[in-house]
């Protein structure tokens, strides 16, 4: 480190040598890809005003009935209050589990309140499914594209990532087998299936109901449990609720639900719904995490449901979310250069955009955001290298006015680069260090 | 406007932008705010934005500090603005922002003056457009060797920065760095010792702080390494002999007199086997973060951040009367 010539030795004990971070040698081997990443302080940008974001799944919350919210919770506090803001029970407010079992009972879930356990957000609940079952090196099959909480759980516990491909009616049965038979053959412990069936994040395709059999046949066959993750699952923009997986096979699929996107993101309220043995452990879990989820938040959730016109509500949600599902699908088609394609949604947040071959999408990212526009590239959804020729865009947040202004920039910014690859010919995306996806709070 | 205690002086820090550099500086402006309120100033941080001229003509800072990075905070269009307005502020001025914040500009400057700087070529894409990128990458190793660096001609952070060691990876690397400029910056690569000298302008003395040496545990000094606490070993004073030291010392200050810096600034430089000190490049508005060199190099001279600023603030309010 110290050559010679110029410099003169010295030792670790120099009081002259700065090491930033005293704890470098004591961290955990999981840590590994927490650093700086340059992709990642792009996204500061994004947050202002001038730059038209794609890149975050910030919930538009502007249809919220605020002044009613205000009320109600100035009454909570008043009425309820000691308990709101008392610890509670690990598994949750018992008033809110029996709701929740309604809520699931719209997609055909059949469940009892004792087996919901509430979480701060279903990516608490997710935290929670892949320590309760994975060691190091087990491994768990995700779609890919896939979403970038998962791989991050998944990761923290060092658990391994095969991705299973996709088609435009979702995951595809052939693949899943011939997944599970490469893992077998390899030797490896399958621990479990992580699947978003409805209007997918980031890939915002939904998987065909014709497919959710087969798909869980193909796992009861094979020992490998299902994870259903489904928070969007209410935000169809025809009104259509399709059937989870949850409900035709309880004893195999674990179901993680959530309010951040039917109603309040802020509330951090999740849920999982799991067989009676899992759900006994996922208590213990939770009370070492922490504790309990937040009592008021709880009780904000359970007063809104029991008050407020809350199916009504999500139709809001789904008639704003279609008109901006319908602003950036007819902008792309207006403004995108040849070679590019897209998934159409028909529910949720986001839509998955392959750009035309040799472009690197998470290398174009600095010429976007000096154009003022932000996507999230492909590769933050996937565990290995690939995605580089995709991104997501997110439609939910921006107005429609907004969303057709951003795709007409990232139109140019894409033109800019197709360019430039045809100058310098194919090129290999480069690898980078640290995360390459937004922050949970940009829009 | 001198006249006022400090107390009643206000400090408009005004940090983040629209830059790609948004991030880090957001992070300079609220360590030096944190740094100078115990000197007893208010400060204020500021973004700039549609608001920002307003702001300024409204609650008439006693003086700016530009802790903004890449873009409008070091070209010199923001420093315009604020001479405009007549606003004081700390640091370099418009005019010696635009030659120093354009890398070659700087580089072309240090070299006439017989300094040491590693050898380049500045090539917009429409050059390899119009000449064929292979003949013109193939032309660019001859003339510069490998490994080489790639810089985006203007910004900072070492974003977009990448050292070429096989010809093979020239392409990608050339995308990469084009997506944060219209022109790149090829340079030959010096392995080496890598340094950074501050130099701080008083009453028209530079003095030039203890140099700091650069160790990345990578052994390139990119945006992972730089922001990554840990990942970079830093030696302030860095473990130079007298003479060489002494000349990373008389580099700094040449090339803040040579580029009509003002204040304070940066100057990176990279260390041969031989003990040659190359210049690299010069930062006006360097960065103030938990992992940047300036902060390190005033505390090995003894002093603190906030005592260095707000003597800068003196300065500048002085300048303006």
């Amino acid at each position: 480190m110290n050559p010679s010539g110029p410099t003169q030795p010295s030792d670790e004990h120099d009081p002259s040598r700065h090491n930033l971070d005293p704890h470098l040698d004591r961290y955990a081997a999981r840590t590994a890809g927490m650093t700086a990443s340059e992709i990642r302080a792009l996204f500061a940008v994004a947050s202002r005003p001038e730059v038209v974001s794609l890149a975050g799944g910030m919930p538009n919350l502007t249809a919220l009935p605020l002044e009613s919210l205000a009320a109600q919770m100035s009454d909570l506090i008043r009425e309820e209050g000691l308990t709101g803001l008392q610890y509670g029970s690990a598994q949750g407010v018992p008033t809110l589990r029996e709701q929740i079992c309604e809520i699931m009972a719209l997609e055909g879930i059949s469940a009892h309140p004792d087996d919901v356990v509430v979480t701060v957000g279903s990516q608490m609940g997710l935290d929670m499914v892949t320590r309760l079952f994975c060691d190091p090196g087990d491994v768990v099959l995700a779609e890919g594209p896939s979403y970038v909480g998962a791989i991050g759980s998944f990761t923290a516990y060092q658990a391994e990532i095969e991705h299973v491909a996709m088609d435009d009616d979702g995951l595809v049965p052939e693949n899943l087998r011939e997944a599970l038979a490469r893992t077998e053959r390899e030797g490896k412990r399958v621990k479990f299936l992580y699947t978003i069936p409805n209007f997918h994040n980031p890939a915002g395709v939904t998987l065909a109901v014709n497919r959710r059999s087969e798909i869980l046949e193909i796992c009861r066959q094979h020992g490998v449990l299902v994870i259903e993750d489904n928070p969007y699952g209410l935000l169809d923009f025809n009104g259509n609720i399709y059937p989870a997986l949850r409900a035709s096979d309880p004893d195999n699929v674990i179901y993680l639900g959530s309010f951040s996107k039917t109603f309040a993101s802020g509330l951090r309220v999740g849920w999982v719904l799991a067989p009676h043995a899992v759900r006994e452990k996922l208590v213990l879990a939770a009370e070492s995490a922490t504790l309990c989820p937040p009592t008021l938040n709880q009780l904000v959730v359970s007063r809104y449901l029991s008050s407020h016109d809350w199916m009504g509500q999500i139709k809001t949600f789904r008639e704003n979310y279609r008109e901006r599902r319908d602003a950036i699908l007819g902008a792309l088609e207006q403004h995108m250069p040849p070679g590019c394609s897209w998934t159409h949604p028909s529910g949720g947040f986001y839509v998955w955009l392959t750009v035309p071959e040799g472009v690197d999408a998470k290398a174009m990212l600095p010429r976007a955001v000096t154009a003022r526009v932000a996507y999230a590239s492909g590769t933050g959804f996937y565990a290995n290298a690939e995605g580089s020729s995709q991104m997501r865009l997110s439609y939910c947040y921006p107005t429609p006015e907004r969303l057709r202004e951003g795709v007409r920039r990232l139109a140019g910014v894409l033109e800019s680069e197709i360019e430039l690859v045809h100058t310098f010919g194919t090129v290999h995306a480069r690898t980078s260090s640290g995360p390459e996806t937004p922050s949970p709070d940009t829009a | 406007m001198g006249d006022s205690t400090k107390a009643e002086r206000t400090v408009a820090v005004l940090a983040g932008g629209l830059s790609h550099e948004r991030d880090i500086s957001l992070r300079s402006g609220r360590r030096l705010s944190a740094a100078l309120r115990p000197e007893g100033l208010h400060v204020e941080e500021w973004d700039t934005d549609a608001s920002l001229i307003t702001r300024l003509r409204d609650q008439r800072p006693h003086a700016a500090i530009v802790a903004l990075h890449g873009g409008e905070g070091e070209n010199g269009s923001i420093q315009a603005v604020l001479e405009m307005l007549d606003v004081p502020y700390v640091g370099t001025s418009a005019h010696a922002c635009r030659r120093a914040w354009d890398k070659p500009t700087a580089k072309a400057e240090i070299a006439e003056a017989g300094y040491p700087t590693p050898g380049w070529v500045v090539l917009p894409h429409s050059t390899f457009r119009e000449l064929g990128a292979p003949a013109m990458l193939e032309a660019m190793v001859d003339c510069l060797g490998l490994p080489l660096i790639l810089k985006p001609d203007q910004g900072g952070s070492a974003l977009g920065t990448q050292v070429v060691r096989d010809k093979a990876e020239l392409s990608t690397a050339m995308v990469g760095c084009f997506a944060y400029a219209d022109a790149v910056l090829a340079e030959r690569f010096i392995e080496g010792v890598e340094v950074a000298v501050t130099v701080v302008e008083r009453d028209g003395e530079l003095e030039a702080l203890p140099p700091v040496e650069i160790v990345p545990e990578s052994g390139v000094y990119d945006y992972t390494s730089r922001y990554t606490a840990g990942l970079t070993d830093f030696f302030a004073p860095a473990r130079l002999t007298d003479e060489v030291a002494a000349g990373v010392a008389e580099l700094g200050i040449s090339a803040h007199k040579l580029l009509g810096l003002r204040d304070i600034s940066r100057t990176d430089a990279m260390i041969d086997g031989d003990g040659t000190v190359h210049f690299l490049e010069v930062n006006i508005s360097p960065g103030l973060t938990e992992t940047s060199t300036v902060p390190m190099a005033i505390e090995a001279s003894g002093r603190t951040l906030g005592m260095i600023y707000s003597d800068l603030v003196d300065q500048a309010t002085k300048r303006s009367r």
